[in-house]
């Protein structure tokens, strides 16, 4: 038999595979991305930062499904095959992303509103749990052993994909409709738009076969009849699950979350970056970084997974807080002198009522350009009382928006480039390393659950608890990073000592293959 | 190395409780810390979302390190 058939077949399986992860992951992400606009407009208006921490809530809802998730579909995909399964998977996910972009506002239909959204993302985490170990185990299956890691990388690259086409497509939208306008009813489009995605995929995915391996085992009568008892009742293999969670996968899904999503996070959100610039930054450090995650994944075809993971994790531990700390002074310009300031605008000032007296908030707004080509929006309260007798009161200044200098804008770049590097260190072979730790007929089960279990809890809820460690007294903006580098540095003990560092061989490749 | 990975089963059985326990420790000083009303509830969910999720991961790991201690993973299968 020619090689080059099979070369053009396994590439047509992972580009149906990997469109399908891709667009489940945008539609998991747009949601994470606007969940400030859906807190706004799905959630009581009268309670904005409750609206937020609501939408955290169902955010992180969203993850904690997707364990459960795994533990459906891995077992209807170790029952009824992978290929049926995912495009299950994908219907679910593609319906309820549109739907939310359907619903009405809250100042349409109350509290409907955030429990529709609550309702369809859970189904989306339940989607998204049992997705990526179909596409995973229906590219390793279809793969020659000496070069899983190399084909399976390509499913690695949809998960960063997913996130870059959706904030690339928010960028898009916000920039064609104006900022009004998507805050009105521009951010409904990135969900609509997913239906057009999904269809696609879905005629993709139709014309697929099942899994040769699957197809092997069903043929003989060797397809598992209860997989979760398989899985998890069955000490050799629920050690295995363990070992994949407490030594990989956990230590893999804060390292991916911080680099993509806490950094984007914390530029915005603590550092006060234009909304604009700091996709970008993350935009153009995903498009430079995406190609490792191939990279790695054919290099742990040679070297074995172990080591590229771990020293993923390793450099993690010990360059988040000097990177970040840069984030910080790069954009403190509470300590800007005059002899650095360009030009000073107009100042906007504004008079708001304080609810519930006859006091007025005063506020000023000016925009400042530095000399290096730094730009914010430097804002300036005070309160003006009724009673004149009583002196105003100043509120601290508050710089927003700020637009980075353009050396300064591509050292950020640089400086997610280097993460989101850990991240395809850790995450390009982890599919080979989780396919080849199980056998084939609890293969979906057992290597999904520790994924999603590492990714969506570990992983998906690093932004809520560094966000919460920061609240806590005594906290500087950079405690929230204990929490990842706590649970990386951990996984890579455990990883070190107990993993092994296997190393795929011709011979297993060619028993598999007849 | 089959010693380490012995003796840090100890460690692992040790941890998965504790975390627990600093996690109930925390939950119960920030929802007592919280606002009465919307904040209050917020914090008290928050908690709860991690409280659950987080003791059967514990679970797991005290029972990762007892395999551990036992030698289970002196010699994996894929060795």
């Amino acid at each position: 038999m020619s090689q080059e058939p099979q070369q053009s077949s396994i590439f047509k399986v992972i580009g149906a595979s990997s469109l399908g992860t891709l667009i489940e992951w945008y539609d998991f992400y747009i949601f994470g991305s606007l969940a400030t606009i859906i807190g706004s407009q799905l959630f009581p208006a009268d309670a904005g930062a409750s609206a937020l921490i609501n939408t955290l809530a169902i955010f992180a809802a969203g993850f904690i499904v997707r364990p459960f998730g795994a533990l459906v579909f891995g077992r209807l995909g170790d029952l009824i095959g992978r290929k049926y399964t995912f495009l299950l998977t994908l219907v679910l996910m593609g319906g309820s992303t549109f739907l939310i972009g359907l619903i009405p506002s809250y100042s349409s239909i109350g509290y409907a509103a955030p429990i529709l959204v609550l309702i369809l993302r859970l189904i989306q985490g339940l989607a998204l749990g049992g997705e990526y170990g179909g596409a995973a185990t229906y590219v390793a299956e279809h793969a020659p052993a000496h070069k899983r890691g190399f084909f399976t990388s390509w499913i690695q690259t949809t998960a960063t994909g997913g996130l870059f086409l959706s904030l690339g497509i928010i960028v898009l939208t916000k920039n064609l409709v104006g900022a009004e306008g998507f805050a009105d009813w521009g951010w409904r489009i990135p969900f609509l738009l997913s239906i057009l995605l999904v269809g696609v995929s879905i005629y993709i995915r139709m014309k697929m076969h099942e899994s040769p391996m699957f197809t092997k085992l069903k043929s003989e009568g060797k397809v598992s009849k209860n997989p979760l008892k398989e899985s998890f009742n069955n000490k050799t293999n629920f050690k295995m699950v363990l070992l994949a969670l407490f030594g990989a996968t956990m230590g893999q899904g804060v390292i991916w979350y911080t680099g993509q999503f806490y950094a984007q996070s914390f530029i915005e959100n603590t550092c006060h970056v234009d909304f604009n610039d700091s996709r970008y930054i993350l935009l153009w450090g995903i498009a430079f970084a995406t190609p490792f995650f191939v990279i790695f994944g054919s290099w742990s075809d040679k070297v074995g997974r172990k080591w590229i993971m771990l020293a993923g994790m390793l450099l993690g531990v010990i360059f988040y807080r000097p990177i970040y700390q840069i984030f910080l002074d790069d954009t403190d310009v509470s300590k800007v002198e005059q002899k650095d300031i360009k030009e000073i605008s107009n100042p906007v000032v504004t008079r708001t009522a304080v609810v519930g007296t006859t006091d007025s908030l005063i506020t000023t707004t000016s925009m400042v350009t530095l000399l290096d080509g730094m730009s914010f929006n430097k804002i300036q309260s005070h309160t003006k009382f009724a009673d004149a007798n009583k002196p105003a009161v100043e509120l601290p200044d508050v710089y927003k928006d700020k637009k980075l200098s353009t050396p300064i804008f591509w050292k950020f770049v640089l400086l997610i480039f280097f993460q989101i590097l850990l991240v395809t260190m850790v995450y390009g072979p982890i599919a080979a390393f989780l396919v080849e730790l199980f056998p084939t007929k609890i293969r979906y089960t057992s290597m999904s659950l520790p994924y999603h279990v590492g990714n969506g809890v570990f992983g998906g809820l690093v932004p809520f608890i560094a966000t919460l460690i920061v609240s806590f007294s005594g906290a500087t903006p950079l405690s929230g990073l204990w929490y990842p580098i706590g649970i990386a540095a951990l996984s890579l003990v455990i990883g070190t000592v107990y993993l092994s560092n296997k190393k795929p061989d011709h011979n297993e490749a060619e028993s598999e293959n007849h | 190395m089959n010693a380490i990975k012995k003796a840090l089963g100890i460690v692992w059985i040790i941890l998965g409780p504790a975390s627990i326990i600093f996690m109930f420790m925390q939950a119960i000083e920030k929802v007592g810390l919280a606002e009465a009303g919307v904040h209050k509830t917020n914090t008290a969910l928050q908690w709860g979302i991690i409280l659950f999720i987080f003791i059967p991961i514990s679970a797991g790991l005290v029972i990762f390190g007892y395999y551990a201690l036992k030698g289970e993973y002196d010699k994996l299968p894929e060795d």
